[in-house]
């Protein structure tokens, strides 16, 4: 074929196998940084008008505008355009650029409420199709919660559920679009449609050849859209400027049918560079132009958004859409997978400035280049918008042509796809099992109504023995409430486009998740190691603790509490897998709060850490604030305990430090920061945020923030536009333990 | 064989300004000076602090051999004074030699002294440090009494003890406003530092003010309230009297 000329290998060609075409085309680049190209002009004017838009979009409140009568699809819209004659790619979400679109196939109600509060009101009869007419997930999945799943709901136990969003963390391949063209991914979905169900009709068949079907019409809407742009992709792409083009419709689809939590991009850097070395070899495009297509990409990620409620932004701060992209890595036969092009996407980061999307993330092995690594952490340093994980644990779990969903969830890219499962709450839970079942601030009976501990001051083992009981119960009410969202999903929400774009035989992850775990761990250790009382109100309920002396904290490499904690995980994840999992799932955890953190704290009473009722949790497996006191490698050898074997959804850890802990020249630092980040890969960690800023600038920019539009730190997973998150959450960042040393 | 204590008061685990590298840095208790600008002056009494084994910081400290191999770093001892606990650190440091770990001092050199006795110890000390950092604070022997109530004669012998058995140093210097910035001090500091031999580095450390609530939490006065950090330009400054490129 003309469009794949000069590339190498014949499996890829045969089969739908993108990662085969990797690694038999790429060119592995060893080289620093000094060949990367500033922004044209071109460039420069497009993020100038982002940069006014977004500064618009504040000051009406946080929404510049909102459709509220067009349902959208993937042919939903006319074309947009930031600037048509400026812009190398094309495409937004809707007709003008800001406008967020109206998705209510998740839940009509949420769709309603997030109009409400930017005060926009949705089409009357868009509504009644909705509410009359068209069922949504949300309703399906209220019609068969029990009683029990929705106190559980209520009281906090549970929560972050995306019973009324979207699921997301589900990542197309969007990289097959430009590799073969659409035709060849329709033709291969039909082939795959004839061999389905010629024997027995069960559920499962019946299913998969409606889901097949579903796929196909995605495929030739998405055809139809890149057509209204004036382009056709039935064909592979053959520029590097159409291999962007044709990835990112891919993508854009995606967004236009799905406000999923978390819409992530996957793995798209080195593939990308096949083509631009490719145009670079043969002089069709210069290092200058190769660097504009990558900015003007970068862009559009950057302008991704969608309409959401108060209680999400509460959940998630900061309106972030986690388009991840995974970077770097070393393949299965031992080569990095680094190349010209990861450089071009961190650099972004420069000739744009910082921002929060999309999530850059790198996976880190001790064996990437030298250059590149000390690249990163310059990157790093100067922009706080780097996140990294750990390519040497996960490598052998999921091969080399994995991506990062969300923050933290890796999985084989258009092989895998995950059940999103937010999380449950291990902090309420050990005060369930304290108080009978009874929950410490509604004083509703929520759980199993267990005999209370009524002693005066808590007995480890009798504490122990009520928690492991109570966990028992709630991992099984867990599992069975995402097993009841995940079937709705998939019956009214269903991703068609990004499950076409990822092979019809998938491996399914159900993915639960941890919040509270320092807090269970601390409080475990106090009442081991300390002497802790319970304070009881007038029900006879614990809504209080008494500590008297000291007790080892989470956070300080400590093995009497690091220890409780690693147990908390292998107890929790043992009892989820006695459940059986909708669709066959594979189960996974992790330990990830994002910002929920503030969320949960508030929902849950004092603790016998010493926590007091309402005050954040750390965030993700982070040590709680403040309670790691020896420093910021204690804190993170704490944190790399925790197994990935048994969290192989991820485990987050955000890390602040200032500039001058880091060494004194910017050499020295960069240096340090390679080998800190080299030391948690091999002390087995696998998730580092790395902030670098001093708390004084975060304070001015709680003062000014008109005078930091692109400050971003990292949170939990994710980064954030500083100056966007509330002032609560902005509080909760600044008290984190800021690693520092005299 | 009878267990070394040693008393120490506390440790950091990531260190990355005393020796290079990433550092676990063990603060020593007790100190024989009485420097005003001290940021640790809760490591002077000697009696205070917790007493710990050298294997218990061991052990610490292989748990950041990682780190350490990674960024080319190690451990330090600082303090406080750690030449005070000579069979301690020979411990430790004979111990961190067997696992690898690269080994560093950070001295003020206060206690050195021509006794036979201190000297076949510190010389079984050096031969398991790679490297010395050695604070000289103040060359004009009247200015440095008054800052540290100490005199600095035994210090400068410290020094030439250390050049003269070839062993690796970094020197520094605290560079505070009207204490140790003057020109004659500083051209005659660096004439000093140019005799030595094994030199690896020479530091300017530009004073500052995070360590006065500690003085404060401890009931004391401290003595330099109204000094103010130095400008840029008098660190430069004090750079080109030191030769700080010509180590580099």
């Amino acid at each position: 074929m003309e469009k794949w000329k000069g590339f190498q290998g014949n499996v890829w060609k045969e089969e739908i196998d993108v990662r085969d075409f990797i690694m038999t085309n790429y060119s592995l680049y060893e080289g620093d940084e000094a060949f990367l190209e500033g922004p044209t002009e071109a460039t420069k004017f497009l993020w100038k008008q982002v940069m006014s838009l977004s500064k618009l979009e504040r000051e009406r409140g946080g929404v510049l505008d909102m459709d509220t009568h067009i349902v959208s699809t993937i042919t939903s819209h006319e074309p947009g355009y930031l600037d048509k004659d400026d812009e190398k790619i094309v495409g937004l979400q809707t007709d003008k650029p800001f406008k967020r679109s109206l998705q209510p196939f998740g839940g009509i109600r949420m769709a309603e409420v997030s109009a409400k509060a930017y005060g926009y009101e949705i089409d009357k009869e868009i509504s009644s199709i909705f509410r009359d007419w068209r069922k949504t997930h949300n309703q399906g999945v209220f019609d068969a919660y029990t009683d029990e799943m929705r106190a559980a709901r209520r009281s906090g136990i549970i929560t972050g559920l995306p019973d009324a969003y979207g699921r997301g963390r589900i990542i197309g391949d969007y990289r097959r679009v430009a590799l073969y063209g659409v035709d060849r991914l329709i033709a291969e979905k039909q082939k795959d449609l004839r061999n389905t169900g010629i024997t027995t009709m069960s559920d499962d068949v019946i299913r998969a050849r409606e889901e097949l079907n579903e796929q196909i019409r995605a495929l030739q809407d998405l055809k139809t859209m890149a057509q209204s742009y004036g382009f056709d992709i039935s064909e592979p792409a053959f520029t590097a400027q159409e291999a962007f083009q044709w990835l990112y419709f891919g993508y854009l689809a995606a967004i236009k049918e799905q406000n999923g939590a978390a819409m992530s991009l996957g793995r798209t850097s080195t593939f990308l560079d096949i083509y631009i070395e490719r145009d670079l070899n043969e002089g069709r495009i210069t290092e200058k132009e190769a660097q504009e297509i990558v900015d003007h990409f970068i862009i559009k990620l950057r302008m991704v958004q969608f309409a959401r409620t108060p209680e999400y932004n509460e959940l998630f701060s900061g309106d972030p859409t986690w388009v991840t992209e995974s970077i770097g890595g070393v393949s299965e036969d031992g080569r990095a997978l680094v190349t010209k092009n990861s450089f071009r996407f961190l650099h972004t980061l420069t000739n744009l400035g910082p921002a929060p999307e999309p999530n850059l993330t790198v996976l880190w092995s001790t064996r990437l280049p030298e250059a590149f690594k000390r690249y990163c952490a310059k990157i790093s340093i100067e922009s706080s918008a780097i996140q990294y994980e750990n390519d040497d644990i996960m490598r052998p779990e999921w091969g080399d042509d994995y991506g990062i969903a969300c923050c933290v969830s890796a999985m084989r890219i258009g092989k895998q796809m995950q059940f999103f499962g937010a999380r449950a709450n291990l902090a309420k839970t050990l005060l369930y099992a304290i108080n009978g079942g009874k929950d410490e601030k509604s004083k509703v009976q929520v759980g199993p109504n267990y005999e209370p501990i009524t002693s005066d001051v808590l007995d480890y083992e009798e504490v122990m023995e009520k928690y492991d009981q109570m966990m028992e119960w709630l991992a099984g009410l867990y599992l069975n409430t995402l097993n009841v969202i995940h079937y709705m999903h998939d019956k009214y929400s269903y991703e068609r486009l990004e499950m076409a774009l990822h092979d019809t035989e998938i491996l399914r992850t159900m993915a639960t998740g941890i919040a509270g775990l320092s807090v269970a761990a601390d409080s475990l250790s106090a009442i081991k190691y300390a002497v802790v009382t319970p304070i009881r109100d007038e029900n006879g309920l614990a809504v209080d603790f008494n500590i008297t002396g000291d007790f080892p904290k989470y956070g300080n490499n400590d093995d009497r509490v690091d220890r409780i904690a690693v147990d908390l995980v292998k107890r929790f994840m043992t009892k989820v897998k006695k459940h059986p999992a909708y669709r066959g799932a594979k189960h996974t955890t992790s330990v990830l709060t994002i910002t929920s953190n503030v969320v949960y704290g508030k929902k849950t009473g004092s603790t016998p850490d010493g926590r007091k009722a309402g005050e954040p949790f750390a965030p993700g497996a982070n040590p709680m604030h403040g309670r790691d006191t020896k420093g910021a490698l204690a804190s993170l050898c704490s944190v790399a305990k925790i197994p990935y074997s048994y969290c192989l959804d991820g485990i987050s850890n955000t890390f602040s430090i200032i500039p001058s802990a880091l060494g004194k020249s910017p050499e020295d630092q960069y240096q340090n920061l390679v080998g800190m980040l080299d030391g948690y890969v091999m002390k087995k960690g696998h998730h580092l945020n790395v902030n670098v800023f001093k708390r004084e600038t975060l304070l001015d920019a709680m003062e000014h923030p008109e005078q930091y539009p692109q400050l971003t730190i990292r949170v939990s997973g994710y980064a954030v536009n500083f100056i966007k998150l509330t002032r609560e959450q902005q509080l909760d960042v600044i008290h984190r333990t800021m690693h520092a040393m005299m | 064989m009878k267990k070394v204590i040693g008393r120490i008061h506390s440790t950091e685990s990531l260190g990355s300004v005393d020796g290079p590298g990433i550092r676990f840095v063990v603060f020593m208790q007790g100190c024989v000076l009485r420097c005003q600008y001290c940021h640790n002056p809760d490591t002077w009494e000697v009696n205070k602090g917790i007493e710990v084994t050298a294997d218990e910081i061991l052990q610490e400290a292989l748990s950041y051999k990682p780190f350490m191999d990674a960024s080319g770093g190690g451990l330090t001892v600082s303090g406080g004074e750690p030449l005070m606990q000579i069979p301690f650190l020979i411990e430790l440091f004979t111990k961190c030699k067997q696992q690898g770990i690269h080994t560093t001092i950070d001295t003020s050199g206060g206690v050195f002294s021509g006794d036979p006795h201190f000297i076949e110890r510190l010389e079984v000390l050096l031969q398991v440090t790679d490297l010395v950092l050695l604070d000289l604070k103040q060359i004009n022997n009247q200015k440095h009494q008054q800052l540290t109530g100490k005199s600095n004669e035994h210090i400068l012998q410290m020094a030439r003890f250390l050049s003269n058995h070839n062993q690796d140093m970094w020197i520094r210097h605290v560079l505070v406003p009207g204490i140790s910035d003057d020109e004659n001090d500083l051209q005659e500091l660096g004439d000093f530092i140019a005799t030595l031999k094994h030199v690896k580095k020479v530091e300017i450390l530009p004073y500052h003010t995070m360590g006065v609530y500690k003085w404060e939490k401890l009931g004391l006065v401290y003595p330099l309230q109204d000094v103010k950090p130095p400008s840029i330009e008098s660190i430069k400054q004090a750079e080109k009297y030191l030769h700080v490129e010509s180590y580099n």
